[in-house]
């Protein structure tokens, strides 16, 4: 064993990458090649929010707790762009009062510019700046809510756009960024655990967004079915394919879709961590004193970062709408989509590409294998208490599913403990 | 006047008492960020811990047939207490002291006290199931105090439910013995002087494990009576508190993080502020409705109830951004 010691560590990469490949195949023959394509289709798009993590916390060393926010940023924007229209919003009042909306929050946004920019000092500014904010808000209100109140009553809801679904994605990522801009402008000065706080809290209030705003998002009724880029699997079907091959073939093409955006993503961003770019970053992340003096602007690189990050979870989440054809605004928990993506990130190894992708793939599949596993487990189990007459255990359903939460919590910990680096710690070149 | 009791009843009582929930719960995270130096994340699952231990002696005792003239929630919660006391100090030896012990920085603290979080959440679910449960389901009913305003010319009374006011007297009891025994006794002397310096306090030859211990316990039988009271005005679910970590952070930050006073003031603000944002003023300001030039809306809060979450995280970002060392900034905890 001490011998293989050195072996394993030079070799880590390959061993990892063979036994991530090895799950893939048991899983394979286990499940079904449907449900392993499905899977790593979506594991595709997780691998990409993970990745968008990774820039912003492994180089720049930025916590952001908030990447649910920009993943149903991502999701909405998937549907706006790629939904069908509905004729009925564009031929009533409603753009016209959403317009109207629209002057307002702009004029809104000049007031409140306008105040900051007066040259005023102390107390007064204070404020004209609070008295500013207090009138752009209430001139927004007067204008969005009878809006919301017309569309919801007349024709539902906006609809989307009808367009191309792989633009809806770009869209997801232009979206997640521009909003990453203003947030890391107003979050970034913080102190880590502050940040911490102030993105989870971030990512409520777009939650609460999404889930309220029924006349842009269809809130709690849902939207669907989000169309796909390639043809749906009842599509095929329709071209004579059987049905399990209808499932495998076109739930390939849409794999091969996000595959190639995976692909070029990883590329770029691997790129740029060897570049002087990613220097600069790691040379911030790690002393953002001596960067600074240095140089280098610290505050508009950590938002250049986030924004980057953040786009790429947003394109992320645009793919995993697209996928399961569903936007469903309270099917967003912060343990799917915020915490499932960190422990991906530190198990893989923070600032590590390919570790990140390899924890990605491990990740999703644990986190989708312990629901059967703990049903299996609690059967037995409940079984068990039958026998030894204390009665069989209820809701076995739903109580496995609960079981994800404390996996991922637990394997927090266990890296946390264990491998605090991850399984394929960063590798930093010093020849270079 | 009528007016001024539907203030009451719908702005000011329940602003205190979400106040005082954030106040306990904020009291625990300023105490351990000030002995440890990192925001628990897990506060809020503790404080669900807590409820669900008192939901289960409250259920057992019930069942036994036992009948208290208070709520039995009230009666076992010193119980309850002291076993979410234990349980704090539990996680605190398996999950954060050999993390500690290694070396590791408050940032991967923070990270493991969110591994925490979703254990206990993990594990509540797993026992109890994820749907709502009420302390009030079964032979127990919420008794209810009715004080008249006809005196004042009032026509409605103003409405008190028992568990509030046993809330209001329980956390006024926490917050003088907190006082107390930070003020008072030697440990609790100790405890701030960590807070304010931790290393100097260890070379002033003060036990900084023991400190650690205490801050625990104190903070885990806090988060039980927070978890507890919040469940009995609401409702007990597994993520009633994944929802108030971020007000009870915000409590201990706009207080100032690593004081315990301002813990409570600033729970007590955010409790006030939440409770009057989302509050009808419609209904008070209706009075005046013939010197306005314009209609009274249905429905006029400042903010709609469903972005009740958007209060406290203006407050906390703004005082972050305006003043980052919350109000007792200087205090001597």
């Amino acid at each position: 064993m001490s011998a293989l010691a050195p072996l394993l560590k030079a070799y880590r990469a390959p061993i990892l990458s063979v036994l991530v490949a090895l799950m893939v195949v048991v899983l394979n023959l286990w499940m079904g090649t449907p449900f392993t394509v499905r899977l790593l289709a979506e594991a595709t798009a997780y691998g990409l929010i993970a990745l968008g993590l990774n820039i912003q916390f492994g180089y720049g060393g930025l916590f952001n707790f908030g990447v649910m926010g920009f993943v149903m940023l991502g999701g909405f924007a998937s549907v706006f762009i790629s939904f069908p229209r509905n004729e009925a919003f564009w031929v009533s009042d409603g753009p016209m009062l959403l317009g109207r909306a629209l002057v307002a929050f702009l004029a809104g946004v000049l007031l409140v510019w306008g105040a900051r920019k007066l040259p005023l000092t102390g107390l007064v500014r204070n404020v004209a700046i609070v008295l500013a904010w207090i009138v752009a808000y209430i001139a927004y209100r007067t204008q969005i809510d009878p809006a919301a109140a017309y569309i919801e009553a007349t024709t539902g809801w906006v609809g989307g756009l009808g367009l191309y679904p792989v633009l809806g994605w770009l869209f997801g990522g232009l979206l997640a960024g521009v909003v990453a801009f203003f947030v890391g402008k107003i979050a970034l000065g913080l102190r880590t655990d502050y940040l911490a706080i102030a993105t989870i809290g971030i990512s409520e209030i777009i939650r609460a967004l999404i889930k309220n705003m029924d006349w842009l998002t269809r809130g709690t009724q849902t939207v669907s079915p989000v169309p796909w880029p390639t043809p749906l699997p009842q599509q095929l079907q329709a071209w004579g394919y059987t049905i399990t091959d209808s499932f495998i073939y076109g739930r390939l093409a849409f794999l091969a879709m996000s595959g190639a955006l995976l692909v070029i993503a990883f590329f770029l961003v691997h790129r740029a961590y060897r570049g002087p770019w990613g220097r600069m970053m790691r040379a911030i992340r790690d002393n953002f004193i001596a960067s600074g003096s240095m140089g280098k602007n610290v505050k508009s690189r950590q938002v250049e970062i986030f924004v980057f990050g953040s786009a790429l979870m947003g394109i992320g989440g645009a793919i995993l709408v697209s996928f399961n054809q569903i936007l469903d605004p309270s099917g967003y928990q912060p343990i799917n989509h915020t915490f499932l993506i960190w422990v991906m990130v530190i198990l893989g190894g923070a600032g590590n590409n390919l570790g990140v992708l390899l924890g990605a793939l491990m990740i999703y599949i644990v986190f989708i294998v312990s629901d059967p596993v703990a049903q299996f487990v609690l059967l037995n189990l409940s079984g068990f208490t039958e026998q030894i007459g204390w009665g069989a255990i209820p809701e076995i359903d739903s109580r496995s599913l609960q079981m994800r939460v404390f996996v991922v919590g637990l394997v927090i910990w266990l890296t946390l403990r264990f491998a605090p680096r991850g399984l394929l710690p960063e590798v930093v070149r010093r020849d270079a | 006047m009528d007016e001024l009791v539907f203030f009451i009843n719908r702005g000011v009582i329940s602003g205190l008492i979400t106040g005082c929930v954030y106040a306990l719960g904020g009291v625990g995270i300023t105490l351990i960020f000030g002995t440890m130096r990192f925001a628990h994340f897990a506060h809020g699952d503790m404080m669900t811990m807590g409820a669900f231990i008192s939901f289960l002696i409250a259920g057992a005792l019930s069942a036994m047939g036992v009948v208290l003239p208070i709520p039995l929630a009230f009666a076992i919660m010193p119980i309850s207490m002291a076993l979410t006391a234990v349980a704090a100090l539990g996680i605190e030896r398996s999950f954060y002291a050999p993390l500690r012990d290694r070396g590791a920085k408050p940032v991967t603290m923070l990270i493991a006290s969110i591994g925490v979080t979703l254990m206990i959440q993990g594990l509540i679910r797993l026992i109890f199931g994820s749907g709502t449960r009420d302390f009030f389901g079964g032979t127990e009913v919420k008794e209810i105090f009715r004080i008249p305003t006809t005196m004042f010319g009032g026509t409605r009374p103003i409405v008190l439910t028992e568990p509030q006011v046993l809330m209001f007297i329980a956390t006024a009891i926490a917050v003088i013995g907190v006082h107390l025994f930070l003020s008072r006794s030697r440990l609790g002397k100790a405890m701030r002087a960590m807070a304010d310096n931790a290393d100097l306090a260890q070379v002033s030859g003060i036990n900084t494990k023991m400190v650690i211990t205490v801050t625990w316990l104190l903070g885990g039988a806090l988060a039980s009576m927070a978890g507890t009271m919040l469940s009995l005005d609401v409702n007990l679910r597994p993520d009633l508190a994944f929802n108030i970590i971020l007000p009870i952070v915000a409590a201990a930050v706009v207080g100032g993080l690593g004081s315990a006073y301002g813990a409570i003031v600033g729970g007590l603000l955010i409790g006030f502020t939440e409770a009057l944002a989302v509050f009808n003023w419609t209904a008070v300001l209706r009075p005046l409705q013939p010197y306005l030039p314009f209609d009274l809306p249905a429905n006029l809060a400042v903010v709609p109830t469903e972005y009740k979450i958007t209060v406290a995280f203006v407050i906390l970002v703004v005082t972050l951004l305006v003043r980052p060392t919350g109000i007792f900034k200087g205090a001597s905890t």
